[in-house]
């Protein structure tokens, strides 16, 4: 009933490989963060502005990313595109997926964290002199970074995780599509995805506790 | 100098300054008393162009607030404000609170800037919490790093607007014994204050404000000793109780 024979030294003669296929993945995770956390900024002060054509840019873009598939909005970065002729590279366009997702959510958690922010704070800062755009700049984007950090931690550990979508679109560089690959090769599936499983494990717990010591030494107030 | 001239505000269908006239010479200390929703916050606020008027003008030095051609981030250096609520920077040391406007606005070193702020936080007393963050500090100390931060940007005139209200009674003191040493520095300061002694002790003029009117303006002496005004006199026999 059960012939299956576990061959755990050919899944980690494998490991070397897969390890270079999590930096890819890391560095996927991280671009994307970085970049959604910009555009996040960005959306959110379209958002404040007070201009209605750009604060409908963030909300659609807000709407989309958290009410469709993330795996709708990576086939959108790589086949959508490509039918208008702007055919990317499966790592762009993972990213681009990624990022996409990312920059929405973060817009939704920075709303939040802005209304925990009393508007005397900006009062008190334009008070001082500053401009609109000082004020946010200098006393509300530091408290919304700060409220935010968690949501961007748990972010961020979607981002690594949502890379393994990256396959649908032909990605092979990465854990997971180095993982399949190497499945196709040798046929070691439970022993392979079980590997991949506990490196994902690693790299998030790595990446939550690293969160936390950040937050520890940024956060001293 | 600051000069008020028949300025009327409205929030929505509520006057609540209904045409007030005022000047204030330079190193003069006008206190502004009245009854709660008489308006003397307000005034304050679009004193500093914080808040827009419906009529009349406000000129500081020649500068009307509310022209159209006036930087008012330019304007608002000359005019430093502390409100009720202190309002520190919560992100910030007591040394970043008040270096932040003189790096950011004025564009200051921040070795100058840090010299300036550490005079002034000395000043009020607070020369020892430097690195300290605002949570850890009361609320007497906090408005005292409020009024630093305000001073570090050098400015001409000073608002202060009902800056003991929000404290525990024992913490009132220190903050109006900071207020006091600025007066006597030749501060010129408007004040809106619930703390008729020390409006008493401080002021060159007394303002009574009622439902939205300068319904007196006096020397302290006459204003607490011989009010004309029956309104004063009721205000006033109010808060001796
Ligand atoms: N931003 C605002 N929007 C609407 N009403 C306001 C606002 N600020 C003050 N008011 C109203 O204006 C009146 C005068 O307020 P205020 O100037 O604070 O009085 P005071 O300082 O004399 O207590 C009050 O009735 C208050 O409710």
């Amino acid at each position: 009933m059960f012939n299956y024979t576990f061959q755990w030294k050919q899944a980690m003669a494998r490991l070397p490989q897969m390890l270079d296929g999590a930096i890819v993945t890391m560095q996927v995770a991280i671009l994307s963060m970085v970049i959604g956390i910009l555009l996040a900024i960005v959306l959110t002060m379209f958002r404040l502005s007070g201009i209605r054509i750009l604060s409908a840019v963030a909300k659609a873009w807000v709407e989309i990313a958290r009410n469709t598939p993330a795996l709708f909005q990576i086939y959108m970065a790589h086949f959508g595109l490509g039918s208008f002729g702007l055919h990317l590279s499966p790592f762009l366009s993972i990213l681009i997926g990624i990022t996409f997702n990312n920059a929405g959510y973060l817009t939704e958690n920075f709303r939040g964290a802005l209304k925990a922010i009393p508007d005397t704070q900006t009062r008190a800062a334009r008070s001082l002199g500053m401009g609109a755009a000082g004020a946010f700049r200098h006393v509300v984007l530091p408290q919304m970074l700060r409220i935010s950090f968690l949501p961007m931690t748990n972010q961020m550990v979607w981002a690594i995780l949502m890379t393994s979508l990256g396959v649908t679109v032909g990605m092979n560089t990465d854990l997971y599509g180095v993982t399949q690959d190497l499945n196709a090769l040798t046929f070691r599936t439970f022993e392979l995805f079980a590997l991949a499983a506990v490196i994902f494990y690693v790299i998030t717990k790595i990446v939550t506790l690293g969160a936390r010591l950040i937050a520890a030494r940024l956060f001293r107030y | 100098m600051i000069e008020i001239e028949h300025v009327r505000k409205s929030f929505g269908q509520l006057e609540v300054l209904k045409g007030i006239d005022l000047t204030v010479s330079k190193g003069e200390v006008v206190t502004i008393i009245g009854g709660s929703g008489s308006g003397k916050s307000t005034l304050l606020t679009c004193i500093n162009g914080l808040e827009p008027i419906d009529s009349g003008r406000i000129l500081i030095d020649g500068t009307e607030v509310h022209a159209k051609s006036t930087d008012l981030n330019k304007l608002r250096r000359k005019v430093g404000i502390v409100f009720q609520q202190w309002n520190a920077f919560p992100h910030l040391t007591v040394l970043e609170n008040v270096t932040l406007a003189p790096r950011k606005v004025l564009g200051m070193a921040r070795a100058e800037a840090e010299e300036i702020a550490v005079r002034q936080l000395t000043h009020v007393g607070l020369g020892d919490k430097l690195k300290t963050y605002p949570g850890r500090l009361s609320g007497g100390q906090q408005q005292r790093m409020a009024i630093a931060r305000a001073l570090a940007m050098s400015p001409e005139y000073m608002l202060f607007d009902e800056v003991t209200s929000a404290l525990d009674p024992q913490l009132v003191g220190e903050v109006l014994d900071t207020l006091k040493m600025l007066a006597q520095e030749g501060m010129t300061m408007i004040l809106v204050t619930h703390e008729m002694a020390f409006a008493r002790d401080v002021s060159d003029r007394v303002a009574f404000f009622h439902q939205g009117v300068m319904a007196e303006i006096g020397p302290p002496q006459q204003i607490f000793g011989d009010p004309q005004h029956p309104e004063t006199r009721k205000f006033l026999s109010s808060t001796r109780q």
